[in-house]
């Protein structure tokens, strides 16, 4: 117990230091390969304390305009929201949030799409193959959840395809 | 923490959401068990067990608690390009299969490998079976360049190379040789930026993926030091996307031999571009132009390997010499016109390239199945109109035997989707009739029984599957494939 408590009050300073590091740098790079960082914490913190952290409320608009509010925990990706909630987005999270596709692509307002912090150059990369990319669209696999993002609106594009230019079609 | 820890804790997440459903029907269905043979549910054949053809399948199950859908497959093993096409450095993107395998799994679908439709049964003889008929058999020919000279050896087709180390029987003889020091792969879309990396990365970095061994061993014993990518036309039509040209520009013990010349103009041309094709230029722009960081400069200079694009070529003819490849002519191009239309028009200059290795990656290409269906031999594509096929009530069509050999897997998933959505209405309307009952697999395995052909079901898949893993695990490797058909039945009936 005692060993259970430092760690997590380990935790909440590094934190603290880092200023939601898990916004900031959403992403770890290891070997080309890119992982949400927040899947980290995650695990980490579901192993401390699964009901420690309060759950964030996000309002999803699918592809038929229908609002659908759920709650996710800090640290999940909104990718893992979708999966927990067993939302019905054909299609979404093709590549199973590993930065491989597009098809987890979402759209923020302009203020909202602010507090999500920066993208990386790899989310960049496969934005660019969305179907209708606006200014402030993200991979839903790349954006963690905080609590200073409560109650915001993500908007499932309407069709989730990518268009890559590809004349010969590889992966 | 590992990369691969996190992957699979991550994979087990997923399907437990994502099964959600599915379980669902599941447990709807636990009742009768496996959809009975004699049902009069409205049953569906989908042709081809690729991205496309599980996508659609994935589909209608989900959009209605009746219809039954087979799948047959030509080989024994299942998925197609995402087995034979996608790189085996791209592991990420053969997820998919976890999705694929769950549909395979679904109580009302059934998987036939090892049946060759338009062979071992008939269009026709589906046509009297099921209700519809989905055709995604995909593009397993390919474009060939026309020129003098492509049939000597040292001479591939791309779809063979990529067949080859990725483990398609029909590919296994290809052994290609590697022992000249440059290249030449001709196109410049993501085929051929896989066939270049794959050429070029360091052994390390491949023996921990799914490429075949006879491949890696093959590969780390090539002389390949050098791969130039060749296009018709200038970096602002280039086909290939960011991604696979980022993993060039970092790729290991490589660096980037890029013409200036060849990039005049491109920046000012750039401001009214999309997004998209922007950054792309912005990423070749700053490889071929931009005087590198001193870490960056110091990488480049003990890079043993080089890779460029060489824009504004095409091929005139593959020079011999001693009976095999010796160098590729190609033809100068200028641009006429801009932007995505522009097009290339001849200079009437050559020049000769020195190469031992020549790859045409110019595209993939459909072929007809069965002459009772209609085919544009023109556009290589089954004509049809929103996955209908014209002219041919109950058949339809999707993946790149519909929309032509373009796109990614997320691309093919949608216009399957859209596929699925056709035959669905088709059904609502009553322009699909599916009031009479029709056998179903039961007729058609009786006919291949006739034929001496034994199906390969999903569950012989998985005893392949399990074989390929645990022989890859020797060699921490995902899985060893099996190369031979004979080998693959063998496994699944053992």
């Amino acid at each position: 117990f005692v060993f259970s408590q430092a760690v997590h009050s380990a935790l909440r300073s590094f934190r603290f230091f880092s200023g939601c590091t898990f916004i900031k740098t959403p992403t770890h790079v290891e070997a080309g390969k890119v992982f949400p960082l927040c899947l980290f914490r995650l695990s980490l913190k579901s192993i401390l304390n699964p009901h420690r952290a309060e759950k964030v409320t996000v309002h999803f608009v699918n592809r038929d305009g229908e609002k659908i509010t759920v709650k996710g925990s800090p640290g999940d990706s909104l990718l893992d929201v979708v999966i927990n909630e067993d939302l019905d987005f054909d299609g979404f999270g093709a590549c199973e949030g590993t930065l491989a596709c597009s098809t987890c692509h979402l759209i923020f307002d302009e203020e909202t799409y602010k507090k999500l912090g920066p993208v990386t150059d790899e989310e960049m990369d496969m934005l660019d193959l969305a179907y209708s990319l606006t200014d402030t669209s993200r991979l839903g696999c790349q954006v963690c959840l905080s609590k200073s993002l409560e109650g915001i609106v993500a908007r499932v594009p309407e069709t989730i395809s990518d268009i890559r230019q590809s004349k010969d079609g590889s992966s | 923490m590992s990369g691969h820890r996190l992957l699979s804790s991550r994979l087990k997440l997923w399907t437990s959401g994502r099964s959600g459903w599915m379980s669902r029907l599941h447990e709807g269905l636990s009742g009768c068990g496996r959809a009975s043979f004699s049902s009069s549910n409205p049953k569906i054949c989908v042709v081809g067990s690729g991205p496309a053809g599980f996508y659609t399948a994935q589909h209608l199950l989900k959009a209605r608690q009746d219809v039954e859908v087979d799948i047959y497959e030509r080989l024994p093993v299942p998925f197609g390009l995402v087995r034979f096409g996608v790189a085996p450095d791209h592991p990420e993107v053969k997820n998919v299969i976890n999705t694929f395998t769950q549909t395979a799994s679904h109580a009302r679908c059934n998987f036939y490998g090892n049946v060759n439709v338009g062979k071992d049964v008939s269009i026709d003889e589906l046509r009297r079976a099921y209700h519809a008929i989905v055709l995604s058999y995909g593009a397993e020919g390919n474009r060939s360049m026309g020129v003098p000279g492509e049939n000597l050896p040292g001479v591939y087709s791309a779809k063979d190379f990529v067949g080859w180390y990725n483990g398609l029987p029909s590919c296994r003889e290809l052994t290609p040789d590697l022992s000249c020091d440059t290249a030449v792969i001709l196109g410049q879309g993501n085929v051929a930026l896989d066939v270049a990396r794959i050429l070029l990365a360091p052994t390390k970095m491949l023996k921990s993926t799914d490429i075949t061994q006879p491949a890696l061993d093959a590969l780390a014993q090539s002389r390949v030091r050098r791969v130039l990518i060749v296009g018709r036309r200038g970096p602002l039509q280039i086909a290939c996307t960011i991604k696979e040209l980022r993993e060039m520009v970092n790729l290991p013990d490589c660096r980037p031999e890029m013409v200036a010349a060849d990039f005049e103009g491109v920046s000012e041309a750039l401001k009214d571009v999309p997004r998209p094709r922007k950054r792309l230029t912005e990423l070749m722009l700053k490889t071929a132009l931009e005087t590198p960081g001193e870490k960056e400069q110091e990488r480049r200079s003990k890079a043993s390997r080089s890779w460029g694009f060489r824009f504004f070529r095409s091929p005139v003819e593959v020079l011999a010499s001693g009976g095999r490849a010796a160098g590729i002519r190609l033809a100068v191009n200028r641009l006429e016109g801009s932007g995505d239309g522009a097009q290339a028009v001849l200079t009437g200059e050559v020049e000769d390239v020195p190469c031992g290795l020549v790859i045409s990656s110019i595209g993939y290409r459909s072929l007809p199945i069965d002459e009772s269906v209609p085919f544009d031999s023109r556009r290589a594509v089954i004509p049809n109109s929103m996955g209908r096929v014209q002219q041919a009530a109950g058949l339809y069509c999707s993946g790149w035997v519909k929309t032509g050999p373009t796109g990614v897997i997320a691309t093919t998933m949608n216009n399957s989707f859209d596929t699925a959505r056709s035959l669905l209405e088709d059904m609502d309307s009553g322009a699909l009739d599916v009031s009479s009952t029709r056998p179903g697999s039961q007729s058609i395995s009786a006919l291949l029984a006739e034929r001496g052909v034994k199906a390969v079901t999903f569950s012989g898949w998985e005893k392949i599957d399990d074989v390929e893993t645990r022989r890859g695990e020797v060699s921490g490797k995902p899985r060893e494939k099996l190369l031979t058909v004979q080998e693959m039945l063998q496994v699944a009936r053992s």
